[in-house]
């Protein structure tokens, strides 16, 4: 049978992005302990966002699906959410510095 | 599927014989492709159902960072990392079932998801634990919420350590902690809303994949068709990923010790 049962990912892969999870969630915990001033934000949800990454791209399969609309949506989806965040924050940054 | 009236047909039609393919759809990946893209739409509206309450956080964070950072330091930094270890491993289990269904493998389906149902009910138990100790430190907005152990855990945050010896201060004092009790119950508003949105998510997870491991059990995924489990698994992932956000915003805001 010819047809397409989606992508097979390898289970070392799997294993790969459980461990690099794993400890991206002990490193961004012990992170968070350390003085790094108003950069433990950034790196916290820098840290988060390479995890999250991970998990649509291989868990999620984004990484190996034909379906182009699939990208799409999930990339609009994004850019809504970094709209809504984006413009709230800067009206709102910029009314309590005033 | 389709009953065609045409016997000539119908011969060829048993050869490729597919209870799961809905007539609507020319073939298999095309039903998988559609069902999969359903999917993703759901879980893009499901982005802006919380984008929105991370933007009420991120608002009330800006504004009240003081009481967010001692309010965040109240939680347990230790259970918390291991309860999203926790999710990832139910993660990999998922990730790990959808394998085993693509290779046909039917006992290691069901057995791996019962590990994801474990570990999903895990992740609550530990969860529950967490909320009954916020409860019995005063912690739930409007029901007894006192806020003094976070001004005394953190004076110098506050810088209610100058204030105290000033008898001139008093008053400045008063209006200070009155404040800090109303706007830390803030933190713990959102803290209750998006980790009980989230365990609400779980929960729904966990009745998903019971039906899913049911299905397993009774032999209904083969290396063909197996589309119910990936979707599924796509719901259990974004929940995952949602918590993924939610631990840092939730319980590193600001750790540092000293400050």
């Amino acid at each position: 049978m010819s047809e397409h049962t989606g992508h097979i990912v390898p289970s070392k892969r799997n294993w790969l992005v459980f461990i690099i999870l794993i400890v991206a969630t002990f490193l961004t915990a012990w992170i968070a302990t350390i003085d790094l001033g108003p950069f433990n934000t950034v790196v916290a949800l820098f840290i988060a966002t390479c995890k999250a990454s991970l998990v649509v791209l291989i868990f999620m399969q984004v990484k190996y699906t034909s379906e182009k609309m699939t990208k799409a949506v999930l990339l609009f989806a994004i850019a809504w959410l970094i709209l809504l965040l984006f413009l709230s924050l800067t009206d709102y940054s910029s009314r309590f510095a005033g | 599927m389709s009953d065609s009236p045409l016997v000539a047909e119908h011969e060829e039609h048993t050869e490729h014989d597919r209870p799961e393919l809905r007539h609507h759809f020319a073939d298999v990946e095309q039903q998988r492709n559609a069902a999969s893209l359903g999917m993703w739409w759901f879980l893009g509206t499901e982005i802006m159902f919380f984008g929105g309450m991370f933007c009420a956080y991120l608002i009330y964070r800006l504004k009240y960072f003081h009481e967010f950072a001692a309010a965040s330091r109240s939680l347990d930094l230790t259970v918390g990392t291991l309860n999203t270890a926790v999710l990832i491993c139910s993660s990999l289990t998922v990730a790990q079932a959808v394998r085993a269904a693509q290779m046909g493998n039917r006992k290691l389906q069901v057995k791996l998801l019962l590990a994801t149902i474990f570990f999903g009910c895990v992740f609550l138990g530990v969860k529950a634990y967490e909320w009954n100790n916020k409860y019995k430190e005063h912690h739930i907005p409007t029901f007894d919420f006192n806020a003094k152990d976070l001004m005394q855990d953190n004076q110098k945050l506050f810088g209610l350590d100058k204030l105290e010896g000033d008898p001139n201060r008093a008053g400045e004092l008063r209006k200070k902690e009155d404040d800090i009790q109303k706007h830390s119950q803030i933190f713990f508003s959102l803290y209750f809303a998006l980790t009980g949105m989230h365990a609400i998510h779980m929960i729904i997870g966990v009745g998903i994949f019971s039906v899913i491991t049911w299905m397993a059990w009774k032999g209904r995924f083969t290396p063909e068709y197996h589309t119910p489990l990936e979707i599924a698994g796509l719901y259990w992932h974004f929940v995952d990923i949602v918590w993924i956000y939610l631990f840092p915003l939730l319980y590193l805001i600001d750790r540092r010790p000293g400050a």
